[in-house]
């Protein structure tokens, strides 16, 4: 697989299948692992960076699961490309910065990557559609104990696995679920919704933008503690204390849709319209008005688009995705123009 | 000292960075580190806390905290103060007075009970579903579901008494 043909497929993470992807739209799970006796990657000398490099790129890709996958080295992608995988969230912003002794590790259906030389010298990442952070965990548990077989992990049983960050030890696991919630953002009750889940010992953050002004409407929810329980009890209490925010973002839509339909129909009516006809737009109100059509679809009130389709848009609006469509680097200016052209094409 | 991005306001945030082996020191105001983003807010949320942990007092003399040096990797806990992240694995044991408190402010809890690694063997296995055997009964008795209570124990007991016999065998 080359970075073009990524291009050419639906990212996991934007498929709109899987359980609750009305409002879930997808889970992540991710792994933060060291090789013992070998100093972090911001401690590590360049010789020793090289060699975590060879060494975990061998370790994983003689893995059954991801004997397929491809292998970058991040200096050798070129600015676009690198921000194209953050946008599709291959990888994290942080791994696009000082990329000497980075690596990346994908597998043909996006469903997997491990970032080499990050702050751990593993990080793997299990992404799904909807909410199915189970079946992450499932799937991710996998392949780390099939790459424990290969690499002797830094490791003891008081500590668990041992990270750079102290915030990210002993399990290594964060489970995160990516929730659109625009009926409670519309109704002015997500602030409340936002700190209860906060209290529970969940971060929460915009998907784009800070705090309660993510633009979207699209929030990041995942666990802070990483010690002290086991993986299995830290999944189920996400997906517990989700399951609950997407039940009442599920309440508020009836509720909407029931007390105050015109004013729902106008709002998701006006971003329709104004996408179908913008000839320059920016990527935060593609953002907001993709959300107000998703949740058109979601209700019955659009009915000629096609989910996917919708959450492609999305993606294929962000910078480095639009540059990678038209196959050269744009301006700001000369991709609002792209941007446009492109949703005004996708929603004739 | 003025902030060496803007040149305006007074540094109250201090960083080292080490790229590529180079070491950066970077004294920058508040505002400026807003700028700065996402990583760096990590970044300070773990300094606000070890900040509050030394207001707090956590029983350990401020001098010795910075001259502890971890003998593998070199890595000083003063280091570990401006970076917020430690240099190898072994610098959990040698900052353990410290790490300790931190980690339970961070996780609630302090130690591991989840996976263990094939290769980290069969021992810590044990010892580790023994940590979850108790913490499971603990659990029981407080909810009052003695039969399960007593399960527990038996299992509990079985392999402590593993873990004896093959002491006294080694
Ligand atoms: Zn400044
Ligand atoms: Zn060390």
């Amino acid at each position: 697989m080359t970075i073009d043909d990524f291009l050419k497929q639906d990212s996991e993470w934007l498929k709109g299948t899987g359980p609750n992807s009305d409002i879930v739209m997808s889970s992540r799970t991710r792994l933060a692992r060291n090789i013992d006796k070998v100093p972090f990657s911001n401690w590590a000398n360049k010789r020793q960076l090289e060699d975590i490099l060879a060494q975990v790129s061998q370790a994983v890709m003689a893995t059954n699961f991801l004997k397929d996958a491809t292998f970058f080295r991040i200096k050798d992608l070129s600015e676009v490309d690198r921000l194209f995988l953050v946008e599709r969230h291959l990888m994290s912003p942080e791994h696009a910065k000082d990329v000497e002794f980075k690596g990346l590790i994908v597998d043909p259906k996006e469903i997997v990557s491990i970032m080499i030389n990050e702050e751990d010298h593993l990080r793997i990442q299990v992404l799904q559609s909807g909410m199915n952070l189970r079946e992450c965990w499932r799937i991710i548990d996998e392949i780390d104990t099939e790459i424990s077989k290969r690499l002797p992990y830094a490791y003891s049983p008081k500590w668990g696995y041992m990270t750079a960050c102290p915030t990210n030890a002993g399990t290594g696991l964060r489970g995160s679920i990516m929730i659109h919630m625009p009926a409670l953002v519309f109704t002015g009750q997500i602030g409340k919704v936002l700190q209860a889940i906060a209290k529970l010992g969940l971060n929460i953050r915009g998907l784009y933008g800070e705090g309660t002004e993510a633009t979207g409407n699209i929030f990041q929810v995942s666990n802070q503690a990483s010690m002290g329980m086991t993986e299995d009890d830290m999944i189920d209490n996400i997906e517990r204390i989700i399951s609950q925010a997407v039940l009442r973002e599920e309440m508020t839509r009836k509720n909407v849709l029931s007390k105050n339909k015109e004013a729902l129909v106008d709002r998701v009516s006006r971003a329709y319209g104004t996408l179908k006809s913008a000839h320059i737009i920016s990527s935060a109100e593609t953002i907001t008005l993709l959300s107000a059509i998703r949740l058109g679809v979601d209700l019955g009130i659009v009915k000629n688009l096609d989910k996917t389709m919708v959450n492609e848009l999305f993606i294929l609006t962000q910078p480095a995705h639009l540059q990678k469509l038209e196959g050269k680097v744009l301006t700001s200016n000369e991709r609002d123009v792209k941007r446009a052209d492109l949703i005004r094409e996708k929603l004739k | 000292m003025l902030c060496d991005i803007c040149g305006k306001n007074e540094a109250t945030v201090h960083l080292t960075e080490i790229i590529n082996d180079k070491v950066t020191k970077l004294h920058i105001c508040e505002s400026c580190a807003k700028e700065k983003g996402a990583e760096m807010e990590e970044h300070f949320g773990l300094s606000d806390l070890l900040a509050g942990l030394t207001d707090l007092g956590t029983g350990v003399e401020p001098e010795l905290v910075t001259t502890a040096k971890c003998p593998s990797c070199g890595f000083t806990y003063d280091d570990f103060k401006k970076m917020g992240r430690l240099g190898c694995s072994e610098c959990y044991e040698a900052f353990r007075k410290y790490l300790e408190p931190l980690l339970k402010r961070i996780h609630g809890a302090n130690r591991h009970v989840g996976k263990v690694p094939i290769s980290a063997g069969k021992t810590i296995k044990d010892t580790q579903t023994l940590q979850t055997l108790k913490m499971q009964l603990e659990k029981a008795i407080q909810s009052e579901e003695f039969e399960e209570a007593a399960r527990l124990r038996d299992k509990i007991r079985e392999l402590e008494g593993k873990g004896k016999s093959g002491k006294a065998k080694g």
